[in-house]
C-alpha cells in the first residue's frame, strides 16, 4: 500500500490534481458554514463586477445572488451526483460484465445485446429525455447518468473476465476444485480492481461534466445551485457581464482536470511493471 | 555436427573489441555485456549461447544499431569491414543496414507488418537501398522467396502475413536479410518459436545459403542441441561475461569453464539410464480409451465450418510410479489431452477410467470431490500463480475448498515448502518476488496439497532455462518416486520426455502414431512421423553426457549426480 | 459471400437498437408521471382538452398496451412521428427540416477534430519516440488535457465572449445573416463564417481525445517488432512513421472516432443551442422548453437512428481496411 502511494504522487500531475480536488472537496464540506444563507437568496444589487465589492468578491449575477456562494454548493451538488452516479454505474457494469465474462454463451450473447445498445445511443440525449420526462430531480439525475454511463465498465469487466478466465491460475483454481463463486470473487475480481478503479475515477469526471450540462439546459435539480446552471443562467446575459460564467466554468474545468489527473495517477501506479523473465 | 575445422586464416568479417554495455541504474547488475571480445569470420557460423539474461542478444543489436536509448555502448568497438559501427552516424549506420549486415529475429508473426503483403516487405529493402530498380526488382522478390524455398512464389508474394505458418514467415524473413546479399547475418534465437521439425529445416537453410553465399553467420541460441547442429564456433555468455569461445569441437566436447559444464551437464540426456527407478509400477491409476475431442471452426449463415479432430480416438494407460510423456508438436493435441484429462474442457467421446470409475460423464459438481485425486502443473510460471495471492494462501486454498481446516492446511503447506526446496518465509511472500524456476515450484507444491494419486505436467519446465529446467525436472522425479504418484508428462522436446519418461506417446494430428519405451521409440521408430521427428532433433549426434565425463578437472560427482 | 453474411448481420444489429430506441421511446411516454395523453399534448397542448382527447384516441392509450404498441410501431414506420402543438407541424416534417444543418455542422466538427486530432498525436508521438524536443510532447498533452476537461458549452460562450463580443471577427448567433438574402457563393461564404465558432467549440474535445489516442496509439505500434524489422531494413524514420507505424496506428483510432460519433450528437445539442444554430439540436433544446414530448422523442429517434448508421458504415470501413478481419 505505501509502495503504492509512493509511485502515485511520484506523478507530479496526480499529485497536483490530488491537491486540486482536496481543496474543491474542503470548499464544498465547509459550504453552509462559509455562506449561511442559500445560494438561491439575492443578498446584494445584481451585476456586482468580481473584485469590486470586498463582501461580494466573485460578484453578483443578475439576480443579486452570491456567485462565491453558488460555486461553494455547487460543488457539493457536482462531487455528489458525480460519485455516486458513478458507484451505481460501476456496480450494475461490474455486474453484468462479470456474468458476461464468466458464464459466456447466451448469458454474455443477451448481456452484451443489451450493452451496445446502450453504447449506441447518444448519452447525453437520452440523459436529457430521461431526466425530461421523469421531471427533473436529484434522483431521476444520478439515476439517468448512470443508465448511459454503465456500458464502458461492463466491456471493460468483461473483457478482463474474458482474458483471466483462461488464464493459468483461474484454471488452477478450478483444478484444485474451488467453487465457480469463489473463483469469481477471490481470483479473477481481485485482478480487475485496477483498471475497473481507473475507469471510475475517469467516469467520474465525465458525470461531472454531464450534470452540468444538463443543468445548463435547464434539466437540473430546482432545489440544488449547480455550476451548470451559473452558466446557464450567463449565457442570457453575454452582453451584459461577459465574466459571470467564468467563475463556475473554470470550477468545472479544475475539478474535471483534477479528476483526470487523479486517474491518470491510479492508471500509472497501478499497472503492473514489464516482468523480467528468466531462471 | 561441426562442418568448418580449419582455422581461419583470412582476417575476420566483424571484430568486437572489449564492448561494455551499461545499464541503466536499478538493474539487477551494472552492465548488460562487459568487456566482450570475439571475432566473425566469412564463411562460418558462430553460436552464442546463454540463459536468458546473459546478454548474447545485447552485442547483436548493438552492431546493428538496435539498441534502445537507454542502453548506451560505453567503451570498446566494433569492426565491420574495418569501419567501428560504435563511431558512424545514423546515416552510414543506415545505409549499411540490409546492405552489409542484416538481422532476423525470433517471433516471425510480430517481426512482419500485418498491412503489407510479403512481397512488397521484402522490396522495400531494396528500394530504400536504391536497388534492383525497375522489374529487376519484382524479379529478385521472386527469385529470393524461391531460394529459401517458398511453394509458389508467383502467389505468396501477394501474401498476407498472417495467412503464412511460422516457418514460412520465418523463410520470408530470411529472404529479407538476402535481398542484398550482405556479408553478414545476425540471427537472434530465428527457431526458438518454431517447431522442431520446422526448426530443422530453418536451420538447414541458413546452413545452405551459408555455404552458398560464403557469409558469416553469428546465431544467438540458448538450445545447446542447435548449436550441436550447426555451430563451427561457439561463445558462452553467463550474466554478460563472455565466459568461453573455441571451435564447435572444443566447447561441445571438452568444455573448459565451470558454467559451460554446468550448461551441458543441464541438458537432458538422449537416454535415461536403467538405474532411475527405485521402486516397480503399481496397478493402473488411469486409463483412457478412445478419448476423442473435436472444435468447429469458422461458420456462419452461408457457410459450413470446418471440424478439427484436436484428439483423435486416443487410449493409454498409467500406473502408480509411473510417468508417462506425451510429445508433439503444436496442434498435435497433447496439451488437449491434459484438458480433458482434468476436464477443464468437455469431451466429445470415449471413457476416463480413473481407478475404475469412469470419470468423463460425470458433472462438474459430482467431479470437485474427486478433483483432489488428479492434479495438474502448469505451463506458465508467471501466469500459474495470481499475483495477488500469497504463496501461502495459494498452497492453502486446494485443501481449504475441500474442507480440511485452516490449521492443519497452513501446516502441510509448510511442509510442502520444504519440500520443494524453497525457504520456509516464502509463505508470506507474493508471486512477483521469485523467479521462474522457483515458481514452478511452488506450483508443484500446490499440485501435491492435495495428495493426489495422478499428476499431468502440462509443458511444465519449458519455459524455463536450461540450468533451472534440470533442477525441477530432478525435483519431480525425486518427489514422484518417493509418493509412488502417477505422472503424465507433456511435451514437445523429445529429449526431455527421453529422460523422464518410462514411456512415450507420440502425437501427430489428435492421433497416437507411436508408443513404447524411450530406447524403443528413439533406437527403433516404426512409424514414418516418429522418423521425422526424432531426425529433426538438432545436434543428435552429439552426446553431452560424454562431454562432462570426458572432461578433465575435479569436481565432476556433483554435475555427473544432476541427473541420475 | 462471407462479406454478404457480414453485412446482413450488421444491418440486423443496427436495426434492432433503432427498434429499441423505439420502444424505449413507446415505454417512457406511458412511464411519465401523470396521464399520457396530457404528456403527449405537451405544455401547450395540455391547455387544449379537445386536443389531448384526440390524442388519447389517435394512440388508442384505452386500448391494451400491446394494440397500443403495434399502432405506434405502424406510425414509426410511415414515418409518422407524431405532432407538434405549438408549431403546428408534424414532428418529421420538423426534423427533416432541421436535419441538414446537424449534419453540416457535423461533418465539420468531425473533420476538424479528425485532422487536428491525428496531426497533433503524430507530432506528439514523434517528438517522444525520437527523444529529440520533448517538450512539444509535453505541451500539446498539457493542451490536450486542459482542452479535455473545459464543458464545451461553457467553451462555446467563451469563444463568443472573446471572438464575437470582444474582437468582432465572427458573428455569435445563426446560420447566416438575417434578412440578408444572399445566394450562390455569397451564401456561402457566409454560412463559413457562421460556422467556424461553432465547429470550433464542438470539435475542439475531440481533438483532444484523437490526439491522446493517435499518440497513445503510435507508440504502441512504434515499440513492436515489425517496427524493429524495418529499422533492421534500414528504413529511415520517416517513412517508418509514415509506411509502417501510421496504417497500423490509426486503425483504432478512425473506429473509436466512429463510435464517438453518439456523444457528438450529444455535443451537437449543447453547442447548437449556444450560438443559435437552427439544427435539431437546438430543436431538441426548445421541445425541452417547451415540454413538447413528442418532438423531443421524435429528435431522440432520429438522432439514435443517424448514429447507428454512422457506427454501421465506420465498422464497414475497419473491415475492408484490416485485412486481418477478412476470413479465408
Amino acid at each position: 500500500m505505501k509502495k503504492f502511494l509512493n509511485r502515485f504522487l511520484a506523478n507530479r500531475g496526480a499529485a497536483a490534481g490530488t491537491f486540486l480536488l482536496l481543496i474543491v472537496i474542503a470548499v464544498g464540506a465547509s459550504a453552509s458554514l462559509l455562506y449561511e444563507e442559500s445560494p438561491w437568496m439575492m443578498v446584494a444589487q445584481p451585476l456586482i463586477k468580481p473584485f469590486t465589492d470586498p463582501a461580494y468578491l466573485l460578484g453578483t449575477d443578475m439576480l443579486g445572488r452570491d456567485i462565491a456562494a453558488g460555486l461553494a454548493y455547487g460543488a457539493r451538488v457536482s462531487l455528489m451526483i458525480g460519485v455516486i452516479s458513478t458507484l451505481v454505474a460501476v456496480f450494475v457494469g461490474i455486474l453484468v460484465g462479470a456474468l458476461a465474462g464468466y458464464y459466456g454463451k447466451w448469458v454474455d450473447d443477451a448481456l452484451m445485446r443489451a450493452t451496445e445498445f446502450f453504447q449506441t445511443v447518444p448519452q447525453l440525449a437520452m440523459a436529457m429525455v430521461l431526466v425530461a420526462i421523469f421531471k427533473p430531480s436529484l434522483y431521476s439525475i444520478v439515476g439517468a447518468i448512470a443508465m448511459v454511463s454503465w456500458p464502458p465498465v461492463a466491456r471493460l469487466v468483461r473483457a478482463e473476465f474474458m482474458t483471466l478466465k483462461t488464464r493459468e491460475f483461474v484454471q488452477a483454481a478450478v483444478v484444485i476444485g474451488q467453487r465457480p463463486s469463489r473463483i469469481i470473487l477471490t481470483q479473477i475480481l481481485p485482478n480487475t480492481a485496477s483498471p475497473i478503479i481507473v475507469t471510475a475515477s475517469l467516469m467520474t469526471a465525465t458525470a461531472i461534466l454531464t450534470e452540468s450540462a444538463l443543468s445548463f439546459l435547464g434539466l437540473g435539480d430546482r432545489n440544488l445551485m449547480s455550476w451548470g446552471y451559473m452558466i446557464g443562467a450567463a449565457r442570457t446575459m453575454l452582453r451584459e457581464s461577459q465574466w459571470m460564467s467564468l467563475w463556475p466554468g473554470l470550477a468545472i474545468m479544475l475539478t474535471v482536470l483534477a479528476i483526470n489527473l487523479i486517474g491518470e495517477g491510479l492508471n500509472d501506479a497501478l499497472n503492473p511493471q514489464l516482468r523480467k523473465r528468466g531462471a | 555436427m561441426t562442418k568448418n575445422t580449419l582455422p581461419p586464416s583470412d582476417p575476420p568479417l566483424l571484430s568486437i573489441r572489449n564492448l561494455s554495455i551499461a545499464l541503466p541504474s536499478g538493474g539487477d547488475r551494472a552492465y548488460a555485456v562487459r568487456d566482450i571480445s570475439y571475432d566473425i569470420h566469412a564463411g562460418e557460423i558462430l553460436c552464442i549461447v546463454g540463459e536468458s539474461g546473459s546478454g548474447k542478444s545485447m552485442s547483436a543489436n548493438a552492431i546493428m544499431g538496435l539498441l534502445p536509448h537507454y542502453l548506451r555502448p560505453e567503451t570498446g568497438q566494433i569492426l565491420l569491414g574495418g569501419r567501428n559501427l560504435l563511431t558512424q552516424d545514423e546515416d552510414v549506420l543506415r545505409s549499411m543496414r540490409g546492405r552489409e549486415m542484416a538481422m532476423i529475429f525470433q517471433e516471425p508473426l510480430s517481426a512482419l507488418n500485418p498491412l503489407l503483403t510479403v512481397g512488397e516487405q521484402i522490396a522495400e529493402v531494396m528500394r530504400v537501398h536504391n536497388a534492383y530498380p525497375g522489374e529487376a526488382r519484382e524479379r529478385r522478390v521472386l527469385e529470393l522467396l524461391e531460394l529459401v524455398g517458398l511453394p509458389d512464389p508467383a502467389a505468396i508474394r501477394h501474401a498476407w502475413p498472417f495467412r503464412l505458418s511460422g516457418g514460412q514467415r520465418q523463410r520470408v524473413m530470411i529472404a529479407m536479410a538476402l535481398a542484398l546479399e550482405p556479408k553478414l547475418l545476425i540471427a537472434d534465437e530465428p527457431t526458438t518459436a518454431l517447431d522442431v521439425t520446422t526448426q530443422a529445416q530453418i536451420l538447414a537453410l541458413i546452413a545452405r545459403i551459408q555455404r552458398d553465399k560464403g557469409m558469416g553467420v553469428m546465431f544467438v541460441t540458448h538450445d545447446f542441441g542447435v548449436v550441436a547442429e550447426i555451430a563451427d564456433r561457439v561463445a558462452v555468455m553467463e550474466k554478460g561475461i563472455l565466459v568461453e569461445q573455441g571451435t564447435a569441437e572444443q566447447v561441445l566436447n571438452r568444455p573448459r569453464h565451470p558454467y559451460t559444464r554446468r550448461l551441458i551437464g543441464a541438458v537432458p540426456r538422449q537416454r535415461a539410464s536403467a538405474t532411475s527407478r527405485n521402486a516397480p509400477a503399481g496397478g493402473p491409476v488411469l486409463q483412457v480409451e478412445n478419448l476423442h475431442k473435436t472444435y468447429a471452426m469458422g461458420g456462419g449463415l452461408f457457410r459450413k465450418g470446418r471440424v478439427v479432430h484436436a484428439v483423435n480416438d486416443v487410449s493409454f494407460t498409467v500406473r502408480r510410479g509411473e510417468t508417462l510423456g506425451i510429445v508433439g508438436e503444436s496442434g498435435s493435441g497433447k496439451s488437449t489431452i491434459g484438458k480433458c484429462l482434468l476436464k477443464l474442457l468437455d469431451i466429445d467421446g470415449g471413457q476416463m477410467l480413473f481407478n475404475g470409475q469412469d470419470i468423463a460423464p460425470l458433472s462438474e459438481a459430482q467431479f470437485r470431490p474427486k478433483r483432489r485425486n488428479i492434479q495438474m502443473i502448469f505451463q506458465d510460471p508467471f501466469a500459474s500463480l495470481n499475483p495477488r495471492h500469497t504463496v501461502g494462501r495459494i498452497l492453502c486454498d486446494g485443501p481449504l475448498a475441500s474442507g480440511v481446516s485452516r490449521q492443519q492446511a497452513e501446516k502441510r503447506a509448510r511442509e510442502l515448502l520444504q519440500l520443494v526446496e524453497l525457504d520456509p518465509s516464502a509463505f508470506d511472500r507474493y508471486p512477483g518476488e521469485f523467479s521462474g524456476g522457483q515458481r514452478q515450484r511452488v506450483g508443484i507444491a500446490r499440485a501435491l496439497a492435495m495428495d493426489p494419486q495422478l499428476i499431468v505436467a502440462d509443458e511444465s519446465v519449458s519455459a524455463l532455462d536450461v540450468s533451472v529446467q534440470a533442477q525441477v525436472l530432478k525435483l519431480l522425479h525425486d518427489v514422484q518416486q518417493r509418493l509412488r504418484l502417477a505422472l503424465i508428462f507433456i511435451t514437445h522436446d523429445l529429449r526431455v520426455a527421453a529422460q523422464i519418461c518410462d514411456h512415450l506417446l507420440v502425437m501427430h494430428r489428435g492421433r497416437v502414431v507411436e508408443q513404447g519405451p524411450p530406447a524403443q521409440i528413439f533406437d527403433a521408430p516404426q512409424d514414418a512421423y516418429t522418423r521425422q521427428l526424432i531426425a529433426a532433433m538438432p545436434g543428435r549426434g552429439w552426446d553431452p553426457g560424454a562431454a562432462i565425463l570426458n572432461s578433465d578437472s575435479l569436481n565432476d560427482t556433483a554435475l555427473a549426480s544432476q541427473f541420475p | 459471400m462471407q462479406k454478404l453474411s457480414f453485412l446482413v448481420s450488421r444491418l440486423g444489429k443496427a436495426l434492432f437498437v433503432i427498434l429499441g430506441v423505439v420502444i424505449i421511446n413507446f415505454m417512457l411516454i406511458r412511464m411519465a408521471p401523470g396521464d399520457p395523453a396530457a404528456v403527449l399534448a405537451g405544455e401547450s397542448g395540455s391547455s387544449d382538452p379537445a386536443y389531448v382527447e384526440q390524442l388519447r384516441q389517435q394512440f388508442g392509450l384505452d386500448k391494451p398496451v400491446y394494440v397500443q404498441l403495434a399502432t405506434y410501431l405502424k406510425g414509426v414506420a410511415q414515418f409518422d412521428l407524431g405532432y407538434s402543438y405549438r408549431e403546428r407541424l408534424p414532428v418529421f416534417d420538423l426534423i427533416m427540416d432541421r436535419l441538414p444543418a446537424t449534419l453540416l455542422l457535423m461533418a465539420c466538427a468531425f473533420v476538424f477534430a479528425l485532422l487536428f486530432g491525428v496531426l497533433f498525436g503524430i507530432v506528439a508521438s514523434r517528438c517522444r519516440y525520437q527523444g529529440k524536443h520533448p517538450w512539444v510532447d509535453s505541451a500539446l498533452m498539457t493542451a490536450s488535457l486542459l482542452i479535455y476537461a473545459t464543458p464545451q458549452f461553457w467553451l462555446a460562450l467563451l469563444a463568443i465572449i472573446f471572438f464575437s463580443l470582444q474582437l468582432g471577427w465572427l458573428p455569435p448567433f445563426g446560420m447566416e445573416t438575417v434578412g440578408s438574402g444572399l445566394a450562390g457563393w455569397d451564401r456561402a461564404k457566409d454560412i463559413a463564417t457562421h460556422l467556424v465558432l461553432p465547429t470550433v467549440s464542438l470539435g475542439c474535445f475531440f481533438m483532444a481525445v484523437y490526439a491522446r489516442l493517435t499518440r497513445a496509439s503510435m507508440l504502441e505500434v512504434l515499440g513492436m517488432d515489425f517496427i524493429k524489422t524495418a529499422r533492421a531494413k534500414g528504413v529511415p524514420v520517416n517513412q517508418i512513421i509514415r509506411h509502417h507505424a501510421l496504417r497500423n496506428a490509426l486503425l483504432p483510432v478512425v473506429t473509436f472516432a466512429g463510435i464517438q460519433l453518439g456523444q457528438m450528437a450529444g455535443g451537437a445539442v449543447l453547442t447548437e443551442t449556444v450560438f443559435g444554430w437552427p439544427g435539431i439540436g437546438r430543436l431538441m433544446f426548445d421541445a425541452l422548453l417547451q415540454r413538447d414530448y413528442q418532438l423531443l422523442l421524435g429528435v431522440f429517434l432520429i438522432t439514435s437512428t443517424m448514429v447507428v448508421v454512422f457506427n454501421l458504415l465506420t465498422d464497414l470501413i475497419y473491415r475492408f481496411v484490416d485485412p486481418r478481419t477478412q476470413e479465408s
